[in-house]
């Protein structure tokens, strides 16, 4: 159901009412926008030299530029793990043989109830304790561990739920031209439901790159953590976390719009892709897609 | 035709990337190679990466001790050393020595060496300027900011139970809401607030109420048992200090209002073990 | 074991985790309806106010998010929800907290809007209900049950995501983690088992209570 159905078509009089609903809409909007305008202004966050770094090219050159590499970096590292450990997991979860499906399900449950930050934490003390990784690599390290395996647990779940949704016809068709079950599963049920999740996965790629941000907890230099120094260096915190949050909303926003006209497209082809509340799987719970992805409520 | 644009984008930007970190790995010791040396990022004067360039008081020691072992200053490669990682870039050899404000502590020693000291901080409280806090008692009842896990908050709070504390992830943040008048002190070392002090925004409006806590003693960390290159350290922070550079760079760095506390600086260097 | 709970204030650690989880997990339901009936109400405006909300909110990081309730509302607009230090930073907290989740939470009762069928709606424009009486009586309330699912996911995810306002200075699981890093990193391994395990109770049981409680509530159709 979408929104237009639940008012009549305004006549002369509700549209009346509308415009000055929306009018007072945008003056209360402008005045809380006057109001902290107004108050920056008399903190001095509008200060020129707080603001004409950004029109020089050492603050992008040296600090935000190289950090949103880190976090690019970082977000591509974590993803392609991720859906290597998630088509693993996915496997082990689907396989025929219970053991198996029983580890994967732990794995699983575990990390997606683990936070991410938590886990990054922990694998970087153990690295720097260890020495597993340079130690110059190890807050890198420490991102991409968490981001994989959180991810993984989850693009696990949106296979299993893309498999799911499959019409049960083509699995017994497959099983009955001979195939095994793993055939069946790889050549017929996992093309189908990859395809199904493209949209969910390109969303989960605007989870992955926002979580990147947690990494300045780990002392790795993406984009957050960079801006740090930026500010330290030009003391303009506040301009310069507004910089990177618009930085962050126009990727994001973008991938997101990605998402849309994936599955926009698997739908024109008359298939449907892995969407919407009713795909539930499990405690987890379902996965959505790009409209609608609980699961995409990381940090 | 899009994508194959895009794709030439791409390796060009990868190629770059590709060259980019290969310049930074031709680190080998020899007197035509570079020295890693680990400093902080993020601390005006002490350790601050300004554009491509690097400023502050570690930085300036760390100029002289390089050269004084043969290598020029664009023979340095600056590597960020944020506290937590300190020992464990000296450990793996990725730096030859940390100038970080790092304080030489008897948990520390069992992991690195160190050289120096070069330099004895003292805990102080960075205030508004007129606000009227002059010590430690002026303190009670305010609102103190300082790091999370940082020891001279915790060491504060002992002293002055009714203070009130909020915890930020740098110190940058606490001058901040020291400023907008959101927080009545910050607390850490004298040398890190003067720094904050000194900065061209802040200039003017703050000032270090100093002597609140004990000494910090600023060394050079370097590999553990690395006798040879501690004396080497050693003889030029002497020489620093004897040819005027030392005196110079306090000045420079840390202001002409800083009190230094002359009783104990410039320190004397430790012998080597 | 034992030394961890000797030396570390855990109880106290997860207990803020809890008191951060609930408060936001109200305040993001309040604010994710008013955006909801915002992005479907018969206001232009309204709408895209809704909209921008969500699309603002969603795409930013939540660090982010979290920093700017303290830094933003409180330092610069002077805003103060205690004069106790620690206590304001908690507060920003659930601020912080609860203006993210309301985006999600938001489009999780949209997706209920959508299971409801158009036949309910119509049923009720023609029987000359208003829009806030539509909204009211017959839509709003299948929407929460239709809804009930995507909410339990968005408040396991918040349950989670509480462990990032560690970057205020909040001393909750995540500072503790810290804490233990530093201080006793030979109590690292100990201190995840033990905060793994304290997330595991509190998330699973969420969902499985949800995933019952969806099917119980289910609109008969």
């Amino acid at each position: 159901m979408s929104a237009g159905v639940l008012f009549d078509a305004p006549g002369p009089k509700a549209r009346m009412r509308h415009r000055v609903l929306g009018a007072v809409g945008l003056l209360l909007l402008a005045a809380i926008i006057g109001l902290v305008v107004w108050k920056f202004q008399q903190q001095g966050q509008f200060e020129s030299s707080k603001w004409t770094p950004f029109v020089h090219g050492e603050i992008w050159n040296s600090y935000l530029v190289p950090g949103l590499m880190g976090t690019l970096k970082a977000a591509a590292i974590s993803i392609v793990l991720a859906c290597v450990l998630g088509g693993l997991l996915a496997l082990g979860r689907l396989s025929t043989v219970k053991p198996i499906r029983w580890i994967a399900s732990v794995i699983v449950e575990f990390f997606r109830a683990v936070p991410v930050l938590l886990m990054m934490i922990f694998s970087f003390g153990m690295y720097v304790k260890y020495n597993v990784v340079p130690s110059e690599q190890a807050p890198l390290a420490a991102v991409v561990t968490g981001l994989a395996l959180y991810n993984g647990s989850v693009i696990c779940e949106v296979i299993r739920s893309g498999v799911d949704q499959l019409p049960k016809g083509q699995g017994e068709a497959g099983l009955s031209v001979g195939l095994t079950e793993a055939q069946t599963l790889r050549s017929i049920m996992l093309p189908q439901a990859v395809t199904a999740m493209l949209p969910s996965l390109v969303s989960q790629l605007v989870v992955v790159l926002k979580d990147t941000a947690l990494g300045y907890n780990v002392l790795y230099a993406e984009l957050l953590y960079s801006s740090n120094d930026a500010a330290s260096n030009y003391s303009n915190l506040v301009p310069v976390i507004l910089v990177i949050a618009v930085i962050y909303i126009i990727i994001n926003y973008t991938l997101t719009k990605i998402a849309q006209w994936i599955e926009r497209r698997i739908a024109r082809r008359g298939r449907s892709a892995v969407t919407g509340p009713d795909t539930g799987v499990g405690p987890g719970g379902p996965v959505g897609g790009p409209d609608m992805n609980a699961n995409t409520v990381a940090g | 035709m899009q994508i194959r644009k895009m794709g030439g984008v791409a390796i060009v930007a990868v190629a770059a990337l590709g060259l980019s970190a290969c310049g930074g790995d031709d680190s080998g010791s020899g007197s035509g190679g570079k020295i890693d040396i680990g400093i902080k990022f993020d601390q005006p004067g002490i350790g601050l990466k300004q554009g491509d360039k690097y400023s502050g008081l570690d930085v300036d020691v760390a100029k002289y001790v390089a050269k004084e072992l043969g290598y020029s200053e664009d023979k340095i490669n600056w590597k960020a050393a944020p506290s937590k990682q300190r020992e464990q870039l000296i450990k793996s050899g990725q730096v030859k020595m940390v100038v970080a404000s790092y304080s030489i502590t008897d948990a520390r020693k069992k992991e690195v060496s160190f050289a120096g000291p070069y330099f004895i901080a003292q805990q102080a409280l960075l205030v508004k300027k007129g606000s009227g806090i002059t010590n430690l008692q002026g303190l009670q009842g305010k609102k103190l900011c300082s790091v999370s896990g940082s020891t001279s908050a915790t060491k504060l709070k002992a002293k002055v139970p009714g203070v009130n504390l909020q915890e930020f992830d740098t110190y940058s943040k606490c001058t901040e809401a020291l400023v907008a008048g959101r927080i009545d002190a910050e607390t850490t070392d004298d040398t890190i607030l003067s720094g904050y002090a000194n900065q061209d925004t802040y200039k003017g409006k703050l000032e270090v109420v100093p002597g609140v806590g004990g000494d910090e003693i600023y060394g050079i960390g370097i590999k553990k048992g690395d006798k040879a290159t501690c004396e080497k350290i050693n003889s030029a922070l002497a020489k620093m200090v004897a040819d005027g550079s030392w005196k110079k760079a306090v000045t420079d760095n840390l202001g002409a209002d800083y009190k230094l506390d002359a009783a104990k600086n410039p320190p004397k260097q430790d012998t080597c073990s | 074991m034992s030394s961890l709970f000797d030396q570390f204030d855990v109880w106290g650690a997860f207990w803020m985790t809890i008191k951060l989880t609930a408060l936001s997990a109200v305040f993001s339901l309040l604010i994710g309806t008013v955006v909801a009936i915002m992005r479907v109400s018969p206001v232009p405006v309204l709408r895209f106010l809704g909209t921008s909300y969500v699309n603002i909110f969603r795409n930013t990081p939540l660090t982010l998010i979290v920093f700017f309730s303290l830094l933003g509302l409180w330092q610069t607009l002077g805003v103060e929800l205690s004069s106790q230090l620690p206590v304001n930073a908690f507060r920003f907290a659930v601020v912080g907290l609860s203006i993210y989740h309301a985006a999600f939470v938001c489009e999780a009762l949209r997706s209920g809007v959508n299971t409801i069928p158009l036949g309910q709606a119509e049923a009720a424009r023609s029987i000359g209900l208003t829009f806030g009486q539509t909204l009211r009586e017959v839509v709003l309330p299948q929407a929460f049950r239709g809804a009930i699912t995507p909410l339990g996911n968005t408040l396991i995810a918040l349950a989670k995501n509480t462990t990032v306002v560690v970057t205020i200075g909040v001393a909750e699981t995540a500072y503790l983690m810290n804490k233990v890093n530093e201080d006793a990193s030979d109590q690292l391994t100990n201190m995840f088992l033990l905060a793994a395990l304290f997330f595991v109770l509190l998330t699973v049981p969420i969902g499985l209570l949800t995933g019952r409680a969806s099917k119980r509530l289910a609109v008969k159709r």
